[in-house]
Parts: C-alpha cells; structure tokens; sequence
C-alpha cells in the first residue's frame, strides 16, 4: 500500500523541510540546519504521535497550504495562526483530521514568525548526511517549497500520541532577552563596548534569516584592529561585523567565520529568536546557567 | 606543548558546551589537530561532537565537561610538526585562469611559470569552510602569498583554482568569490558529493598535489549554478 503524498497548494513566502540537521560535518563546512524552534518542532511530532525529530514544514511569517491524497492527521504548532481545513476553521496547536483531497492552510503567523507542520507518518525523502533539513546557506536538502511541489509521508504511526494535560506552547516573545556568556573573542572588544552590549536595547532586524538574527542599535567598537584568521563558530555564537552591530548565528550559520565572537548564547535560547519579529526589542543579558 | 615553553594552546571558551584552542601557528594547529584525531580514534579523548580546525585554531564542540576537558588538554605533549599518513591527492589542473598574468606578476615571474611554480609544492587541507567541502589549503611558501582581488567576482565557476593570502583552494560549486584565479580542476564533482559516504575529497589533514594538464578535457561538464552561498562573515572565497 502506498502512502499519503502532499501537495503544496501555497508555498508561502519561505517554507522548508527541516529535522533535527546534520550534526558532526562542520569540519567539512557543513552547517547543522535544521529547525530554528526545535522545541516547536519536537512538540508538533509528539502531537501526532512521530519520534520528536521527525522532519516537519517550518513557514515563515505567512504559513503555507498543502493538500492530501489520502485521509492524515496533521497539526499546526509554533507561531499561532488561523488554521483551515477546506476553509473551515480548525483547531492550532492540537492534532487535526484532514480528508483525502482538502486544503489544511496554515494562514499568516498573528505572533511570532516559524510555524511548524507535522503530520503522522512524517515527511518522506531521501536524506543528504543523514538530513533531510533545508540548508539555505549551503544549497544542501531539498529545496523551498514551491506551488505544486509534492511530499511523501512515511507510514503513519500505530501509536496514539501522549496528549499534555496543559497547552505547552510558548508564546512567542512580545521582547526578546537573550543570555550570553564572553565568547572566545570578547577581548577584541573595548569595555565600553562589552557594558553596551550587556545593557543597550537592540532590535531584531528585518535582515534576519536561518543562517543569523540581525540586530539594530548601538555600533559595539573594537579594541584591536586587522584580521581575525577564519575560526569555527559554534551554534549561537554573537559575532561582530565591522558595521558593529551583533549578529547571533543560528541554525544555518557558517562553521567558520573571520569576525570576532564577542558572546555565545546558549542553544535553548535560540528557539525564542527564531520566533522574534522584526522590530522586537533585544536584550542581551549575562548567562548565569 | 609543555616541553616547548611559550607557545602552549590558549584555550578560550565559546559558550558553555565548547572551547576554542588557539595555537601560535598553522603548523602546531595541524600538530594539535592531528593529536585530537589520533585520540579520539584511540579512544582516549572525552566525547566531542565535533572538531573544527580553523586557520590557527580548532573548535571542540559539544563538550559534556569543557573545564576539564581544558584542563586535560593544557598538560598535553605534542610534536611540532603534524605526522603525515603518506596518503597523497593529486588534482590535474589546467593553468588557464583570468588571473594568471596578475599572479604571474606579483611573483615576478613569467605567466608560463605560474603553472610549473604552483604545481611544485605539496598542499595540506588545514580547514574546510564557507561553503561544504571547500578547503584551505596551506603549502605555499610566504613569497608566493596574493591579495584578494579588490572586486570579487560574482560568480566564480566551480572547479576554479585560486589563491588568496597564504591558501590555495578548488572551487567545488559556483559561488561568488574574491580570489585570484589561476587554473581549472576539470572534474569539479569529485570535491563534494553529499550523496557518497566520503562527502568531501579533501577533508583537513590531507595532502593535495596538483599536476598541469594540457588542455580542459572535452567531456569536462560545467557543475549547475545552484543557490550560491552569500559570504556573511565577509570572508568571501
């Protein structure tokens, strides 16, 4: 018997396939990718009954539609949004019957920027480095969804899901508070320069993506200047540019870069970045965890 | 590192899973990157996600326990120079890049030389980055280091052989890149093939020597253009 395929009826402005990324190639310039809310997407699979890691959609700001073949159970979790069914409304962030041949629309985030959609039995594809992750900075996965693009899912599971007695979602951050403890490179920076970024509200940049979270406000000055030899950059690494102005690297960030590092922020942060709209207000605080 | 007063690694930390270890030079960060590898093959070395190697550092990523990790490491003693494996990579080249005659000129030689020049050292991959399976490679004596052109072409082609600074390194897809270009490696597909177990020919540590050809192969095909990486770090290959 074959199984479920998707068609996607509204691509939206970006939507990818992601899991939980290809971890252990960064030596070979491999970026981890994989989804920016990972708890969302970890939760989404949960809902209806996958392994966590299962590869989900992830929407950016305006949500996409998608189509079955045959009758799934699907949900919509991670930025809140008006969800359809054929156009009837239907239930966000809880699991979702789906007939043969109707619409499930994810419609435009209200809060927040990523949402995430699961579906039992989960995506289908051929893997690249054990991956099924869209990596926009390095061409690797499959590529963006598209109007017609189609998707087969796996076997859908036997096992009913674990429902959580409370809704788990976390709201996306109405302002953003990022810990950071010193990155490798904080002494490339004056003290006024490291106080500023400790105490200054930035704001999140439209010129934020997967590969960083862009930031607006005060220019951080270097102490030191010339060229910083290319060096490895972990997941959340808070790196400087000459404009001055942090750039916090998420899931498809370079593995080695040639800026200064001034902070690291820790990866169970980054969920709330990758839900932060443009114009939300940064703080960088230090990490005490 | 003990033995050999004042250039011991400077362990930095980068966030509370991973430390950055600083080396005085490429060659001790072959050295110390060649140790973690036989260690960790060895067994012998606490788990670490991943082992990034930079231009004079290497990155220990995914680390239960960075402080003692930095501890172990700082009483480390090791050689010099990196231990070779013996195990060479030859790439043919073609010497037929756009720029050859400003190469050929800022080592004060005949263009017809660049080649013969190039092509008489052996290379080591010292890191990969900016794009997967792109490699550094290191082996070119200082003289002989260029510039980065002051524009950056847009698209370079991939299979392109360029320098820059004190690296050598073979475009594996079309990117845009601020390198000089020198030559041609008609077989670009070799460099990186997600699909293979071997993802990357040239993976850190390996030996790389090029050998002119002629001419281009006629059955060289020219890789797709795919969605090309922009150079966010500014460190435009």
């Amino acid at each position: 018997m074959t199984h479920a395929t998707l068609t996607v009826t509204r691509p939206g402005a970006l939507t990818t396939i992601q899991d939980a990324g290809r971890a252990g190639h960064a030596h070979l310039g491999v970026p981890r990718s994989g989804a920016l809310d990972a708890p969302s997407m970890r939760l989404a699979n949960r809902l209806v009954g996958n392994p966590e890691n299962t590869a989900a959609l992830e929407t950016t700001l305006t949500g996409c539609a998608v189509r079955p073949d045959r009758n799934i159970t699907a949900i919509v979790g991670g930025a809140p949004c008006r969800v359809t069914v054929d156009g009837r409304p239907a239930p966000w962030g809880t699991p979702v019957h789906v007939p043969a041949g109707a619409t499930l629309d994810a419609g435009p985030a209200t809060s927040g920027l990523r949402s995430y959609l699961a579906f039992a039995g989960g995506l289908a594809a051929e893997p690249t480095l054990g991956s099924l992750a869209t990596d926009l900075l390095s061409g690797l996965g499959p590529a963006p969804l598209a109007e017609g693009t189609r998707i087969a899912l796996g076997p859908a599971p036997r096992t009913a899901p674990a429902l959580p007695d409370a809704p788990p979602w976390p709201a996306p951050p109405a302002e953003l508070v990022l810990p950071a403890r010193p990155g490798p490179r904080a002494d490339w920076f004056t003290d006024a320069a490291l106080r500023t970024f400790l105490t200054a509200v930035y704001t999140v940049s439209a010129q934020s993506n997967r590969i960083g979270l862009r930031t607006q406000g005060p220019a951080l000055e270097r102490s030191k200047d010339g060229e910083l030899p290319s060096e490895g950059m972990v997941l959340g690494a808070v790196q400087v540019p000459p404009n001055g102005l942090p750039v916090v690297f998420l899931h498809d960030h370079p593995t080695t870069g040639g800026y200064p590092v001034i902070a690291v922020v820790p990866e169970q942060a980054l969920a709330a970045a990758a839900q932060a709209v443009p114009g939300t207000p940064l703080r960088f605080v230090p990490d005490l965890g | 590192m003990r033995t050999d007063t004042g250039t011991a690694p400077l362990i930095r930390p980068a966030g509370r899973h991973a430390l950055l270890v600083e080396l005085p030079d490429a060659e001790r960060t072959a050295a110390f990157h060649a140790e973690l590898l036989r260690r960790r093959a060895a067994g012998t070395l606490a788990p670490v996600a991943e082992i990034v190697p930079g231009a004079t550092t290497v990155l220990l990523d995914g680390v239960a326990e960075p402080k003692a990790l930095a501890r172990e490491l700082s009483a480390w003693d090791i050689p010099r120079t990196p231990p070779s494996d013996g195990t060479v990579i030859t790439l043919p080249v073609v010497y037929d890049g756009p720029d050859l005659s400003e190469v050929a000129e800022l080592w004060g030689v005949p263009e017809d030389e660049v080649a013969a020049r190039h092509s008489s050292y052996t290379y080591r991959v010292a890191f990969c980055g900016f794009a997967p399976g792109f490699a550094y490679l290191t082996g070119l004596p200082a003289p002989l280091h260029v510039p980065r052109r002051a524009t950056p072409r847009t698209r370079v082609p991939a299979g392109a052989v360029a320098l820059a600074g004190p690296n050598s390194a073979v475009y594996p897809r079309a990117t845009p890149g601020g390198w000089q270009i020198i030559g041609t490696f008609p077989d670009p597909g070799r460099l990186w093939d997600p699909t293979s177990d071997q993802a990357a020919l040239l993976t850190p540590g390996t030996q790389v020597r090029f050998s002119p050809l002629e001419s281009r192969a006629t059955t060289a095909k020219a890789a797709p253009a795919e969605a090309a990486p922009t150079t966010p770090d500014g460190g435009a290959a």
